[in-house]
């Protein structure tokens, strides 16, 4: 081999390697474990969420948090969680309102109303994404863009979503909405990028009573496996068999 | 937070929140479904409609309506060749259409969509089309001079065998490739039923009639649009209408928009009976939203009065210039009643809360993505593509064979 062949030889040879290696790295497909970089094991959780219907005061702080934290549109046509207001009359009307569609000023101007004594009780219902143990909204998916982590918690990979719409069609307790800056679909992820840091969902760090618990209901030990343990639990469309993980105590049977 | 919702979109939405009436969940403001997933159906019925009409030439050897087989066939492949384009354009990143194909998740209803598609369009149409026109291209390509030779021997796929023996092997393929287009367009069609039948969430459209009152009424459609065709096509060539055709035609017409209404009729007497916890909402969607469009348009106009002239047109004392006017009027009728029930399925299932609380508008916007300028491009596409279809592949050789025989 002359000189000339040798270096002829060198140049294919060096990327050519450097890309069969990077081809034969993605084709075997092998994901980093998680434990070995962060030291998360997702197979040790399974994530859910209790909420305690008594202890909502409507604050909207939830709201307001979880829009700063993930980048939610401000506008009043996207939200990853939002408060229910329930009010019962007695002649069994119900009334009910999103107060988080609504201005601070709105909402303010709500407070100083006289109370109705035809109304026989109120109450907030926060709501999320139920992060259904059986999501329609994963089975529906085209293109596998949403899907169920280990972890139990309903993600969407927006670099894969293809904007069909389908999965928002398919959720029954309207948790999901369109991006309008990605053009992707979007709802609540339980604030992953946090849990799995050992930190709580921005919507329960805020919150001011507690009314939310999340927890791990695969540990023994744990606020949201005691909250379980205190409470007559109840779950949103239980007839449709989505199996939510957000459990709610002292639910009113008008909430759907 | 952070926004940048555009003009349009956010003028849109803030009207449509402006027109809510009682409770929804704030997402449900936006109409995800707009009239672009409205022509989707409607244009695939007709594909799954005209095809049967073709297939029961083939098939089960009607020979009345041999007369009209090509034009069935070239119908189907228009629409068809259209039918997936509101669906690309509708989603939010179009670009990623192929993952469909490449990534499909097998427990998706939709996800079969594109093969379900393209099996038709390739393993079933196209062929059909070939097989049907093979000899007479190549006829033609003999005939022809310049550059048109090429062109029809390109269409011919280059095959040069028009022997008794090669004809005769065309026409048991076709045969073949038609038995096996039927239930093929029943799957196509059904299947579109199937992506809202199976949306457990939605009690408007989770019904397990959905795919068969879609299949039905693209068997409507697609029937009453090769006859509209047919006769629109007869008129500005001026030539004869075959009424032994057309009769024959009409007669299927209104026996298949029988069944179609009364699988409809059942659906809502069912839903009616049954009185789920749904019933109050779907009462309201269709009393305060959908009155005029389901009620007096999709049933009246659409369904009940077509049937009636259809059913008239039988009596012996109609003469064949009033037939025509008959026919001619009732597929417009229908034409315009199956938009409606599309209209009324896809919008329809999006103007109620799934709290069952309350009801939501939809401001369809005229130019722009999702317009109706879009939808009124989609919808003419078709007849364009027929248009240049029918000029490289005359259907009227074929008829003029077809009377020869007759």
């Amino acid at each position: 081999m002359n000189k000339r062949d040798f270096l002829k030889g060198a140049v294919l040879f060096f990327p050519a390697a450097g890309v069969l290696q990077a081809l034969a790295c993605k084709a075997e497909g092998k994901e980093l474990s998680a434990t070995a970089t962060t030291g998360y094991d997702p197979t040790q959780h399974w994530y859910g969420m209790g909420v305690d219907v008594d202890k909502c005061i409507g604050c909207n702080r939830c709201v307001e948090a979880c829009k700063a934290e993930n980048g939610v549109p401000d506008e009043p046509f996207y939200f990853r969680t939002w408060i229910e207001r329930y009010s019962i009359y007695a002649d069994g009307e119900v009334k009910v309102e999103c107060i988080s569609t609504k201005t601070p000023e709105q909402r303010l101007a709500d407070q100083s109303e006289p109370i109705d004594p035809s109304v026989l009780r109120t109450f907030f219902v926060p709501k999320l994404c139920n992060q259904c143990a059986n999501p329609p909204c994963v089975q529906v998916c085209p293109v596998g863009a949403t899907f169920q982590t280990t972890d139990g918690v309903v993600l969407v990979d927006e670099k894969r979503c293809i904007g069909c719409r389908y999965c928002i069609q398919a959720c029954p307790y309207g948790a999901r909405y369109l991006n309008p800056n990605t053009r992707t679909a979007d709802k609540c992820t339980f604030c992953y990028h946090r849990v799995t840091k050992g930190l709580l969902p921005a919507c329960v760090e805020v919150c001011p009573t507690e009314a939310r618990i999340f927890g791990d209901l695969k540990a023994r030990a744990d606020r949201l496996v005691r909250f379980q343990r205190q409470n007559e639990i109840s779950v949103l469309k239980p007839d449709l068999n989505t199996e939510p993980k957000v459990r709610y105590a002292k639910l009113d049977g008008e909430v759907r | 937070m952070s926004s940048t919702v555009p003009a349009g979109l956010y003028e849109q939405l803030a009207y449509q929140l402006s027109q809510v009436i009682g409770f929804i969940y704030p997402n449900e403001i936006e109409t995800h479904w707009s009239i672009l997933i409205v022509v989707y159906p409607y244009l695939t019925g007709i594909v799954a409609g005209a095809f049967i009409l073709a297939s029961l030439v083939k098939v089960f050897n009607v020979v009345e309506v041999q007369p009209i087989y090509r034009l069935a066939l070239l119908t189907a492949l228009s629409f068809m060749l259209i039918a997936g384009l509101p669906l690309q354009l509708h989603l939010g990143h179009p670009e990623r259409a192929y993952e469909i194909f490449f990534t499909p998740q097998p427990t998706s209803a939709m996800a079969m969509f594109g093969f379900v598609y393209l099996w038709y369009l390739l393993g079933i149409l196209l062929i059909e089309v070939w097989l049907e026109y093979r000899q007479q291209l190549i006829l033609m390509a003999r005939e022809a001079t310049g550059p048109r030779t090429l062109l029809y021997r390109a269409l011919s796929l280059f095959s040069n065998d028009v022997s008794p023996a090669a004809v005769a092997w065309d026409h048991r393929a076709s045969r073949i490739v038609t038995i096996i287009g039927i239930p093929s367009a029943f799957l196509l069609h059904g299947y579109v039923g199937f992506i809202f039948g199976s949306i457990k969430a939605n009690p408007w459209w989770g019904s397990v009639l959905m795919p068969i009152v879609f299949l039905m009424s693209a068997i409507v459609s697609g029937i009453a649009m090769v006859m509209l065709v047919y006769m629109v096509i007869s008129l500005l060539r001026n030539r004869k209408l075959d009424m032994r055709c057309l009769d024959k035609v009409g007669l299927f017409l209104l026996v298949a928009l029988i069944v179609d209404f009364a699988l409809e009729a059942l659906d809502y007497i069912h839903r009616i009976y049954q009185s789920e916890e749904s019933i109050k909402i779907l009462g309201e969607l269709v009393s305060v939203k959908l009155f005029n469009s389901l009620v007096i348009v999709q049933v009246a106009l659409g369904m009940l009065l077509p049937m009636l002239i259809l059913a008239m047109a039988r009596s012996r004392r109609v003469n064949e210039d009033l037939r025509k006017l008959m026919y001619f009027t009732s597929v417009l009728l229908i034409q315009l009643g199956i938009f409606s029930m599309r209209w009324n399925v896809v919008i329809g299932g999006q103007l109620f809360s799934k709290s069952f609380r309350g009801l939501m508008a939809y401001k369809m916007e005229l130019t722009g993505m999702e317009s109706l300028m879009t939808a009124l491009v989609l919808l003419s596409l078709p007849f364009i593509i027929l248009t240049v279809l029918n000029y490289l592949l005359p259907t009227r050789w074929m008829d003029e064979h077809a009377h020869a025989h007759a």
